[in-house]
């Protein structure tokens, strides 16, 4: 098993990265990033955007057309025998040799990248991921979350120290999302780099330590899911009154407030970087206009919410580009 | 360093779907080879005057043995590497810290011992049916074991260039068959007219299958040393092949 050159560099390390097929388009366009090991990286962004062209680039399923990629402070293209032994990858498909059985194509997985038999090693994954009772199974006849069961296990058959993820939980039901998220909070504590893209913002929010969100080929942010929020997302204050108001007071016109249906309540919506938020100034016009409060309560921005917000100024900001050149 | 852990699951999961399709593998071509004899060697065979000094039922062995290594190598290379194409598994392979080296010795190295086992039961078959002599043993046994490995890299070769499952009979069924057929299987080129001799000698089937018979019975249409180096350039040929597609990526990675 190939080691990290050292333990404070980066576990994979991205500069440049531009990957442009054949038909002259561009998939990655000058990639830079950064993964430290043993975190969980979300990766976001709409079809299309290049999630999968950037891990399988990584994986070196696909070829870059420039730029570089560092794993484990070994280089893809000239190091590739090392870099390949510390990464484990769980496509977006499901592919799976239909006749053969759970424990024989994970066994070839691990054989496949250069170790010995550990049957001891591919029971316990296995069992972590409830698939032992099945071991006999031809894989044909699984359900589709067995199956994606079992992929993992081929991943970590070889005790990878970087796993991909694309799409793991795609079609996958909530209780077996759950378990699988389970399990890569597992590998994170045992070291592993995991590597996920996502569709499910939730899953994002739920087990990731950073967040990249890529569109058309591009990184477009990169932080931590935490900070993220924190410094991107816009928070609500809503404000329930003790009765149906028909109208709000003019002299609230200035916050932008937004009423709901029945009338019993109104929305404002702030900056949290902002240095004044307005919310105090908002409560006492609340109070000089007589109306009773309830009850006050606030709410964060989701990571969808931000995530949806930037991929539409990117691609706002691409258009507006287009068209700047087009005149 | 090579990964020989590698080519031995790569080994292991090709043979371990032979033995799961043996009905396919093994019994389809000894049966049919077992009518070939019966046809050719029996029912016409003992019409027909011995050629070259040979009963014409032994006479056929090496070709229905050509024709059936031949045809079995290229059909289990090239579904060996074109079936994870297909699924999409091959993923596994494109990521794995695996080169040409350890891909070719798996997957050729399986598809040739697969056909050399159908070559040698087909060989035993044969002696239900007619008394063989074997004149060079040795030169049989590795010249068997080339040949079977040089199809098998022709047929991983089609596994990899193929997009359909048509494509990938396309080969065996319109260039290897006729080849075969019109490459001495069945006769000696020396019982052709002049022309068609000159044209044989451009088939290079022919030249296997003399090879291969002269080490049977000693005799050959085409002059040993030839045939050996056609042998050795076929190989070649497609040895350079699939080095050069594993390190462009062509077929393989996008």
């Amino acid at each position: 098993m190939p080691e990290t050159k050292t333990m404070t560099q980066p576990m994979i390390s991205i500069n440049g990265l531009q990957k442009t097929y054949g038909s002259g388009f561009e998939a990655l366009k000058n990639v830079d990033l950064t993964i430290e090991k043993g975190e969980i990286l979300a990766l976001l962004g709409p079809n299309g955007a290049g999630k999968t062209t950037l891990i399988s680039t990584i994986c070196g399923i696909s070829v870059p057309t420039g730029g570089s990629i560092a794993v484990g402070g070994h280089d893809i293209i000239t190091e590739s025998g090392k870099t390949r032994r510390l990464i484990g990858l769980v496509p977006q498909e499901i592919t799976l040799e239909p006749f053969e059985t759970v424990l024989a194509t994970v066994r070839f997985s691990r054989g496949l990248f250069g170790l010995g038999p550990n049957p001891a090693l591919l029971e316990d994954i296995l069992k972590r991921l409830s698939l032992w009772d099945k071991k006999d199974t031809k894989t044909k006849e699984l359900s589709g979350g067995m199956k994606r069961r079992v992929l993992i296990a081929k991943a970590l058959a070889h005790e990878p120290q970087v796993l991909f993820l694309d799409e793991p939980t795609a079609g996958v039901d909530v209780e077996l999302r759950k378990d699988m998220w389970g399990v890569v909070r597992d590998l994170k504590e045992a070291g592993v780099t995991v590597i996920l893209t996502t569709h499910y913002i939730e899953e994002a929010e739920a087990i990731a330590d950073r967040v990249a969100i890529i569109s058309s080929g591009r990184i477009l942010l990169v932080d931590e899911k935490s900070q993220l929020i924190e410094r991107m997302g816009k928070r609500s204050l809503t404000i329930d009154f003790d009765r149906s108001l028909d109208a709000l007071p003019d002299s609230l016109a200035g916050y932008g407030l937004t009423q709901s249906q029945d009338g019993t309540s109104a929305t404002y919506t702030y900056d949290t970087r902002a240095e004044r938020t307005g919310i105090g100034a908002l409560l006492r016009d609340v109070n000089a206009a007589g109306l009773s409060v309830r009850d006050i309560h606030t709410a964060q921005s989701s990571l969808e919410e931000i995530f949806v917000s930037l991929v539409e100024e990117d691609a706002n900001a691409q258009s507006r580009a287009g068209k700047g050149e087009a005149a | 360093m090579i990964n020989l852990h590698a080519i031995g699951a790569i080994f292991y999961y090709e043979m371990a779907r032979a033995v799961r399709t043996a009905l396919q593998s093994i019994i389809s071509p000894v049966l049919s080879t077992s009518l070939y004899f019966v046809v050719f060697g029996a029912a016409i065979g003992s019409r027909i005057e011995s050629v070259e000094g040979v009963s014409y039922g032994a006479f056929i062995v090496p070709g229905l043995i050509m024709l059936t290594v031949m045809t079995q190598g290229i059909t289990n290379a090239a579904f060996g590497i074109y079936f994870p194409k297909f699924i999409g598994s091959i993923y596994e392979l494109l990521s794995a810290p695996v080169g040409v080296v350890e891909v070719v010795a798996g997957y050729v190295g399986a598809a040739a011992t697969k056909s050399l086992i159908i070559g040698v039961i087909i060989l035993i078959t044969a002696t239900f049916f007619i008394d063989i002599q074997i004149a060079h043993p040795v030169a049989m046994v590795v010249l068997l074991i080339t040949i079977c490995f040089a199809f098998s890299l022709f047929g991983f070769i089609i596994g990899i260039w193929a997009q359909s499952f048509e494509q990938l009979q396309l080969v065996p069924l319109l260039i290897i068959t006729p080849l075969v057929f019109l490459g001495g299987s069945f006769y000696s080129i020396t019982m052709l007219p002049p022309v068609w001799q000159t044209i044989s000698l451009f088939n290079p089937v022919v030249y296997l299958i003399s090879a291969f018979r002269w080490s049977f019975f000693g005799t050959a249409d085409v002059a040993i040393g030839i045939s050996l180096a056609a042998i050795a350039l076929f190989t070649a040929v497609c040895i350079g092949i699939i080095w050069w597609i594993f390190k462009s990526g062509t077929r393989l990675k996008s």
